[in-house]
């Protein structure tokens, strides 16, 4: 069965995904992905019924340990890779107007 | 003679007996960079004025008896996706050209404390996406056996400097086989561990339940060594495990005798070039000569290895990679208007077309209504792949086969169609579902001189009896330089 992906569900993949493509990338893409799809429905003709998805190998849960702070005071080493900062913060574009 | 042409271990010896030192090692390294990599590319960064003072301290605590293990004074490279702090770590990506870590990877750290001297940081595909090195911003890595030809990757930089001898060992990472399939189209050995062995602390994620740190030397005594210094419970990598031995060295001095070896028909089948096969079964023959015990086997389910691992590692993706939006770190876009267009815009050209094509399918798996379909069904098929490998390993020890279907496809020839890349990790994808440890060990070359690598997997934490067997194979053959670090001998 051949994957048909429509332009309204690349625009919604393109704004979960925050990426804009140019009309070009986005046939390309478009392309890609239904190439991608139609082959991973192969998985369609395995039967996993009453098979539990496995999202970890190992059976570990929770694993806790105290929050101590264990680290320095590194504000400036880290406000270093910011594109853009101001007083000590991040500089972002105006969000709310 | 080079003392890049030593193994590891060799040097590290050396350096213990005072007979060269830490700086002259660093040196010789630096050196053959500076001949080689301007064609090569292995590294992204190398820092040479701080390398020769990291190697001046390490052989002042040699000096001391502060640092007896066998790797002081090693020089090694790193993957340019395992943070080191202060020096840039790009995952060789626009987006982040100009990182500089405020931290230095766990797996790094352990490094530094067995006296190892990081010579820089080496070139990868974007992000990890991808089986050649082509990906890269900074340009494709070359083969050092053959320039015209790909290293492999995505761990490309880090095997071919290891086959150029730019360096005596190095740190890759192995998502689908990013260790193991560059170790086998370059000729070198490269472990992946079991999963949470290595702690990820400090590894730029890409699909974090498959995302696995580990060595890459001229063979299995080296990777032995450095794995049994890089592995560790980290209490900061909340997937760690605390394993009950972290020996693996001495895993090299036991024979095979008697060690059941499993050979997967499925893994010989339709897609896997001749010569690579005939290779990888003569490799097998010599194990059951050494007193392995060979059987053939149908592990089943391979087919569904590839699709299952492309929607579960591009929806990690799509997930991991949402923190590059150009606000605390990494490219942000020169024009844009308002919030959500610099995000967008930073994004869409701060990554390049293979990690935009695996965050937009994984966006697209895990949307509402595709999520069920896809995503669920490929951890199903992952719990069913994991059942395989559990059947097969009440039977054998050790399952071989090889790392890749072919040796390494020429520059150019990989990325026009992305399925059939993928299609390249047939082998190796499935043991990163499984969270297996798997070992690629040079077995020859084919008719064109390009290297051929067996791969061998073993069950979770059986780092040992992989390593065993390779070794034992290695007895019976001489390490091969690549030709153009032959000429430099």
């Amino acid at each position: 069965m051949a994957n048909m992906i429509s332009d309204e569900t690349m625009e919604y993949v393109g704004i979960l995904a925050k990426l804009e493509l140019s009309d070009e990338e986005r046939e390309q893409a478009k392309k890609d992905m239904e190439q991608m799809l139609d082959y991973i429905d192969m998985l369609n003709t395995l039967n996993t019924d009453g098979v539990e998805p496995m999202s970890h190998i190992f059976p570990i849960h929770n694993v806790f340990r105290e929050d101590v702070v264990e680290n320095d005071d590194e504000h400036e080493k880290i406000l270093a890779n910011a594109p853009a900062a101001k007083d000590g913060a991040f500089k972002v574009p105006k969000t709310v107007e | 003679m080079s003392l890049m042409s030593l193994t590891a271990l060799e040097l590290g010896k050396k350096i213990q007996a005072k007979e060269v030192s830490a700086v002259e090692a660093a040196k010789e390294a630096l050196g053959q960079i500076k001949k080689l990599d301007g064609s090569l590319n292995c590294f992204v960064t190398v820092e040479e004025d701080s390398v020769l003072k990291k190697a001046e301290e390490v052989q002042k605590k040699i000096d001391a008896g502060e640092l007896a293990g066998p790797l002081a004074g090693v020089p090694a490279a790193v993957k340019d996706n395992i943070c080191t702090e202060g020096v840039r770590t790009t995952c060789s990506s626009r987006m982040l050209e100009n990182f500089v870590p405020t931290y230095t990877a766990e797996a790094v750290k352990n490094l530094e404390q067995a006296g190892v001297v990081v010579l820089g940081k080496s070139n990868m595909d974007e992000f990890a996406m991808g089986s050649t090195t082509e990906t890269s911003y900074f340009g494709p890595t070359r083969n050092p056996w053959d320039t015209e030809h790909v290293p492999g990757g995505s761990s490309g930089g880090s095997c071919a400097a290891v086959a150029a001898e730019e360096c005596s060992f190095a740190l890759g990472s192995d998502t689908g086989g990013s260790i193991r399939q560059p170790s086998s189209f370059c000729g070198v050995t490269g472990l992946k561990p079991t999963y949470g062995t290595v702690s990820r602390y400090g590894l730029i994620a890409y699909g974090s339940s498959l995302d696995q740190i580990g060595p890459i030397g001229k063979d299995a005594a080296d990777c032995a060594a450095v794995l049994e210094a890089v592995a560790s419970h980290d209490p900061k990598d909340s997937t760690s495990m605390k394993r009950d031995s972290y020996d693996f060295l001495s895993a090299l001095d036991e024979d095979v005798r008697g060690l059941r070896i499993g050979i997967p028909k499925d893994y010989f089948g339709d897609g896997l070039d001749e010569e690579v096969k005939s290779h990888i079964l003569e490799a097998a023959k010599v194990l059951e000569s050494r007193g392995a015990v060979l059987e053939e086997f149908d592990l089943s389910l391979v087919e569904y290895a590839i699709p299952a691992y492309y929607v579960i590692a591009s929806a990690e993706a799509s997930s991991n990679l949402a923190r590059f939006d150009g606000v605390k770190y990494g490219y942000r876009t020169s024009e844009y208007e308002g919030l959500h267009n610099m995000y967008k815009k930073s994004r869409s050209e701060g990554f390049g077309p293979e990690v935009k094509r695996r965050i937009m399918l994984g966006s697209f798996v895990l949307s509402s209504g595709y999520y069920d379909a896809y995503y669920l069904k490929a951890l199903k098929t992952k719990a069913l792949i994991k059942q395989a490998f559990d059947r097969a390993f009440e039977k054998y020890d050790v399952i071989l086969g090889p790392a890749a279907p072919t040796t390494a496809p020429k520059l150019g020839e990989s990325l026009s169609d992305p399925l059939k890349m993928y299609l390249g990790d047939i082998y190796t994808v499935s043991v990163n579902l499984a969270g297996l440890p798997g070992i690629t060990v040079p077995c020859g070359t084919d008719g064109k001189r390009l290297p051929i690598g067996m791969q061998l997997i073993g069950d979770c934490f059986q780092e040992r009896k992989i390593l065993r067997a390779a070794h034992a194979y290695e007895q019976t053959r001489a390490y091969t330089h690549c030709p153009l670090a032959a000429e430099q001998v």
